[in-house]
């Protein structure tokens, strides 16, 4: 099958590929540009663990093809870092909270806490729950993964008052 | 897990989408969201050689009301219908459905057309546009016409639309101020479609009920409208009979599949008691 | 020689972050930046893909396979079928269980989804193209999915290929779906105990089949190098030295030229013990193409044809007096393994360890049987956190006891304590075969009911029955048996259960440790190194902890059945032991005194009576390379391989509280409360995380995980449309505690904690909702409590009108 070209912005960085149009956007991500941060669970987009960002929306990478995401801005687990560099405080949440156990599901679960928490920087324990609702994870009982969130919520919303 | 190959067409207008369509035909396939179509050719049950994106196609896009009707652009996503303030205070219900339709990341792409579209009977949102009377608009080589949703379901997937036809928009009556709503879905986990579910929509004044409409979702090869049952309800005032009536009036259309949500007996066992928390919700919430 | 700048005692064991803290782990900072690397991420050049052709039938002749269209297909390269692997003997290979199972169908299938033909490509989208091009006939054969039928004299024979053998590696069998009978304990002086018992009970009982399901699916990337003869594996396997020992005996391969690398593994569960057609057919084809070739299985895949759990058929029965003191247990069970025998359990224990079946309570005479059979289903038995069947056991004992309770009257708690096993009776030698390590049960549960309140919540059922409100109490009071083992009685293909940790310390006072384990997500690169950091004084985050490669670890059988702390944990502290004592001959030397006038505290030896003269490990592992006493040989560094003397026995009070929506059968789990005991803890955070995990687990199994067949052998519900893994919406919370009892032959009294959770979490939910029907007559309902399940019950009291 003839590739097309696709355009695209991943981690700020801009990108142009030829692709079959067929070519899911999970596959030009892990195969073609070596992002191999989001995962695969599953084939019937359930699981989440595929989750990145696309124009501003958590989306199943699995379940877009590259083709759909031309000219669109892509964010994966590589993309998110904290201000200065380092850690983001969902990062550093996950890790103080115990919010990973084996963590194949935790790049999608991270992109997605990372989205719910622009919708929503101060959700409560069930907005977070739903929020992460088409994320499956099955080491951690969400939990702590819950108070991940709420921790760098908390540390997002303190900076953001500083800076005020 | 690897779809069949395809040629990609990203057409700029309606009318290019119809020309495709029409030299396609069943070789092409529109694509909105993707989350009903892509899984679907994941799996090879449809190995379309022509897919046709919507995504850039102008006119399918925006909730507005135009004089007592509410109109969504069939490209509108359930995070837009989640997040319109129209919807929110004139058909609440849209909303409170569009929250039980799957997760955060499928509605974020997941189109109130391609819900409607397809037929698959376990979608929400048919019955809602069923209660509501809603009408979908449908443009062909032929031109534009209007089919409502009481009416566009023959069979799963097999709807009124011809393989010519995109659906563009869904036109609701703006239902009645001071109306009461509720949708009720029994499902076995985030995401799943409905065990059984109802919707319920009606209107009360001074106690008694005026208007009433109920639907249902997931429990025949496609959505119903429980005319009977809604029926029942006006003109009483929603007393035990005459909701035990509605219930029953429901239970007695449903024709659900047996499958891992339950057998048949149970899933309509179900319907009923959705029917009768929807009223007891929209009741409720009903001003008047 | 001295520190100057001096901590405290609680400074310096806080700096070590060893046994005890709560510290956080050091594997996370790979994976929160999404730099895992898990199988699928390995990429090798000139790496190929490989994938399968598999059958639609449960039961069937394969009459031809035509590659030619999958052939002309762009970019498939080859098309292997069981004829392919014959001359290299891979068609077949053996199973853990002393069986053989088909690598590809050889003449015939005997499971739905069942591998046929491995086609290899350059991607995986041109493998999905040829796999769609094979063109397979079959001839239907009657299929067998009743486990109950499997042994009529009518019953279709499924395999042929053993028909005429008497036996397929577990003792003799009767019939040619059989597989093996199992006894344990006195049929005799069971009866006579049923004979005059005052009560007696029985139940039948199902654990439904159900999968592991990981997050990460299986898979492998096989590498030949042909020019050095190496053959290199990565994959997802929880035991990599047992699939490298395999492969040698199945490839001929020296083991010498076999590399097994596991390296990220997301997940585990039991799944990824044993070896699949998958890893053989990409090891096979790399060495006929001399190119790496991936293998990655999709999520169907997996649920319907890798290792499932359960599907134990059990008669339970107790005898009592009518105090409800229990006087006898007997249980039949008629086991389903499906096509082949691929159960991974010890080798001479073909239902696990079943005979825990006592549970938590002193029972004076007991009789087991277990039958194993074939039917066209896919092949497996012991995963998801069962450590060998305990999880059935624990179900049926504890389903057992709450029947024997609502028969006798005796309150759930109650007939428990009446029961358990004292604390002054341990070590306990059960009647069924175990001796129990040690124990502490009616504290466990005395906590467990003060922190519910436990009368408080049986004044409330009691309020809500009169009102029609359906309320549940569950009690599980579990012993599990874990650690597996001591090599006289535990072998896996021979290979006896030791495991392994090498130790080396470095100049500058850092160390590496290796293992013959490997984590799927149980942080054994803190935890291990947490106990080394406590043994040898030297903090953990200065400890790096290796697993996986079989190049550099020490061999060791791997990760399951909770068997890391109990039997790897306990080989670091023996290797870390070794390396101290050679430290306190350093330590002599450095400070010229004997060995004897030196005391150990927290990282230094210390001169008895003189304080200030002390030499801290990290000294001493400087001097190992640059000072050491005459005689000795330079280095610091041992390998142990601890064969444990015993299993150990953790133990649990788990109490879950439901409320039931008597119109629609839906479950609310109010609260669930979970006491574990599993000895000495090492890192309470890693340790609530694995029950947090295993609860959810349970709760997924007890409240809707199945994999239901047609009587066609189609396998229903083998996706995540309808396999029911919980989101955090449908997750309850979960409220850990935790008693101490160590245990006393583990060198630092730890017992394994991983597989508790799904192990006592199912009986406590499955026992909560039927306490909600109790009063009604109602003394077992089959999981999974879906919501028709349910309904069905209250449908039938009439409990909902």
């Amino acid at each position: 099958m003839a590739k097309i070209p696709v355009k695209m912005t991943v981690n700020g960085n801009a990108v142009e590929e030829q692709v079959e149009p067929r070519l899911l956007l999970i596959h030009f991500l892990r195969e073609q540009l070596n992002l191999t941060g989001p995962h695969i669970g599953c084939e019937t987009s359930h699981c989440g663990a595929c989750t990145v960002d696309l124009d501003g929306r958590s989306v199943k990478s699995c379940t877009v093809f590259a083709c759909q995401a031309d000219g669109g801005e892509v964010l994966t687990i590589e993309g998110i870092k904290g201000a200065d560099g380092g850690l983001h405080p969902l990062q550093e949440g996950f890790m103080q909270e115990h919010g990973l156990q084996c963590g194949f599901c935790t790049p999608g679960m991270i992109t997605r806490a990372h989205r719910l928490l622009q919708e929503n920087p101060n959700p409560s324990e069930a907005e977070i729950r739903a929020g992460i609702s088409g994320n499956l994870c099955r080491c951690t009982g969400y939990q702590n993964i819950v108070k991940a969130v709420r921790y760098a919520a908390e540390r997002m919303n303190a900076q953001q008052e500083a800076a005020e | 897990m690897i779809p069949g190959p395809f040629e990609y067409h990203r057409p700029g207008s309606v009318d290019e989408v119809i020309a495709l369509l029409g030299e396609f035909g069943d070789d092409g396939r529109v694509i909105a969201g993707g989350h009903s179509l892509i899984p679907m050719m994941k799996l090879r049950l449809a190995v379309p050689d022509h897919v046709i994106d919507l995504r850039d196609v102008g006119g399918l896009d925006g909730i507005s009301e135009d004089g007592g009707t509410i109109v969504i652009g069939a490209m509108v996503t359930q995070a837009e219908v989640l997040a319109s303030d129209l919807l929110a205070s004139k058909c609440p219900i849209l909303a409170e459905a569009a929250a039980l339709i799957a997760d955060p990341q499928v509605r974020y792409l997941g189109t109130v057309g391609g819900n409607v579209a397809n037929g698959d009977p376990g979608n929400d949102m048919p019955a809602l546009m069923q209660c509501l009377d809603a009408a979908y608009v449908l443009k062909g080589p032929k031109g534009e016409r209007e089919v409502a949703a009481r009416g566009f379901y023959e069979a799963a997937y097999f709807t009124a639309r011809g393989d010519d036809e995109l659906l563009t928009s869904v036109r609701i009556p703006t239902p009645a101020a001071g109306h009461g709503s509720a949708y009720e879905k029994l499902k076995r986990k985030t995401g799943d479609y409905a065990t059984a579910a109802a919707a319920a929509v009606l209107s009360m004044e001074r106690g008694t009920c005026t208007a009433a409409a109920i639907a249902l979702t997931n429990v025949a090869d496609t959505p119903l409208y429980a005319e009977a049952a809604g029926a029942a309800l006006v003109g009483s005032t929603l007393d035990e009979a005459a909701v035990a009536a509605a219930v029953e009036a429901a239970k007695a259309i449903t024709a659900p599949a047996s499958d891992l949500r339950g057998p048949a007996e149970y899933r309509t066992y179900v319907a009923g008691v959705m029917v009768r928390r929807a009223i007891e919700r929209a009741e409720a919430r009903a001003t008047g | 020689m001295n520190d100057v700048a001096e901590l405290t005692v609680e400074e310096r064991e806080a700096t070590l972050g060893g046994i005890g803290s709560a510290r956080k782990r050091k594997e996370d900072a790979r994976f929160i930046r999404g730099q895992g690397n898990f199988v699928d991420d390995v990429k090798l050049p000139g790496m190929v893909f490989g994938d399968f052709v598999r059958s639609p039938h449960a039961h069937a002749r394969i009459t031809s396979i035509d590659t030619t269209a999958a052939l002309a297909v762009p970019g498939v390269a080859a098309v292997v079928t069981a004829k392919d692997l014959e001359p290299l003997g891979l068609h077949w290979m053996p199973t853990l269980a002393g069986d053989v199972a088909a690598v590809l169908a050889d003449k015939k299938v005997h499971f739905q989804n069942q591998e046929v033909a491995f086609v290899v490509g350059v991607d995986r989208y041109a493998v999905a193209d040829g796999v769609q091009a094979v063109e397979v006939e079959y001839e239907a054969l009657p299929v067998l999915v009743d486990p109950k039928k499997a042994l009529d004299d009518d019953a279709p024979i499924l395999r042929e290929d053993v028909a005429d053998k008497d036996s397929v590696g577990q003792g003799t069998r009767r019939h040619p779906n059989h597989i093996f009978t199992w006894e344990v304990g006195d049929a005799d002086a069971t009866e006579a105990a049923f004979a005059s018992a005052a009560v007696t009970i029985k139940e039948d009982i199902l654990y439904p089949r159900s999968h592991p399901s990981p997050m990460e699916t299986c898979g492998c990337v096989a590498s030949m190098d042909a020019t050095n003869g190496v053959l290199t594996v990565y994959g997802t396997f929880q035991a990599p030295h047992v699939i490298r020992t395999v492969v040698s005996l199945i490839t001929g391969l020296a083991e010498s030229k076999i590399r097994i690398v596991s390296p990220d593994v997301g997940g585990g569960f039991g799944n990824k013990v044993g070896a699949y057609p998958g890893y053989i057919c990409a090891a096979a084809a790399s060495i006929v193409t001399g190119l790496p070739v991936k293998w990655i299985e999709s999520r169907m895949d997996n649920l319907s044809t890798t290792a499932f759990a359960r599907d134990y058929h059990m008669t339970g029965e107790l005898a009592a007096d009518a105090d409800g003191r229990i006087t006898a247990v007997r249980a039949y069970v008629l086991a389903d393994h499906g096509a082949f025998n691929t159960h991974a359990q010890p080798s001479k224990w073909p239902a696990g360890f079943f005979n825990i079946v006592t549970g938590s309570y002193d029972i004076p005479v007991g009789h087991v049987k277990v039958d194993g059979v074939y039917t066209n289903k896919a092949p497996g038995g012991v995963a998801y956190r069962c450590s060998f069947r305990v999880t059935e056991a624990a179900y049926l004992i504890e389903r057992l006891i709450d029947a024997l309770a609502q028969k006798t009257g005796v309150d759930k708690a109650e007939i428990r304590f009446r029961n358990f096993v004292q604390p002054e009776q341990f070590p306990y030698n059960s009647s069924l075969g175990w001796e129990y390590d040690s124990g502490d049960y009616p504290a466990a549960l005395k906590k467990a009911l003060a922190a519910v309140d436990y009368e408080g919540l049986r004044k409330e059922q009691a309020e809500k029955a009169a009102k029609g409100e359906l309320m549940g109490i569950g009690i599980a009071t579990f012993t599990e048996i874990v650690g597996a083992g001591p090599t006289r009685n535990c072998d896996i293909v021979g290979l006896g259960m030791f495991d392994s940790c090498e130790i080396r310390v470095h100049p500058t006072g850092s160390a590496i440790v290796r293992l013959g384990t490997k984590s799927q997500g149980q942080g054994h690169e803190t935890t291990f190194a947490q106990i080394v950091a406590t043994e040898i004084g030297l903090p953990s985050d200065d400890i790096v902890v290796e697993e996986g490669d079989t190049d550099t670890a020490p061999y060791g059988l791997g990760t399951y059945g909770s068997r890391s702390t109990p039997v790897a944990g306990a080989a670091a502290a023996v290797a870390a032991r070794k390396i101290k004592a050679k430290a306190q001959k350093i330590a002599a030397h450095l400070l010229e005194v004997g060995e004897d006038d030196l005391e150990w505290e927290v990282d230094r030896f210390k001169v008895k009576g003189l304080p200030e003269k002390a030499a801290t490990m990290k000294e001493i592992a400087m001097a190992a390379y640059s000072n050491i006493p005459e005689g000795m040989e330079h280095g610091l560094e041992t390998t142990s391989y601890y064969d444990p003397p015993n299993f150990t026995y953790p133990f649990g009070a788990y109490v879950c509280v439901v409320d039931i929506d008597r119109f629609t059968g839906e479950v609310k789990v109010r609260r669930f409360y979970a006491l574990d005991d599993c000895g000495t803890r090492i890192n309470p955070m890693v340790i609530e995380g694995q029950v947090h995990g295993g609860l959810t687990e349970a709760f997924a199994i007890a409240m809707g995980q199945e994999l239901v067949f047609d009587e066609m052998g189609n396998i229903l519900g083998a996706s995540f449309q309808d396999y029911f893994i919980p989101s955090a919406v449908e997750t309850p919370e979960w409220e850990t505690d935790y008693t101490v009892t160590p245990s006393p032959h583990h060198p630092i009294g730890a017992k394994g904690v991983g597989e508790s959770p799904n192990v006592g979490g199912v009986p406590a939910f499955s026992n909560a909702i039927v306490d909600a029907f109790a009063r009604h007559g109602v003394t077992h309902m089959p999981m999974p409590h879906t919501t028709w399940r349910v309904w069905q019950t209250i449908e039938e009291h009439g409990l909902n009108k």
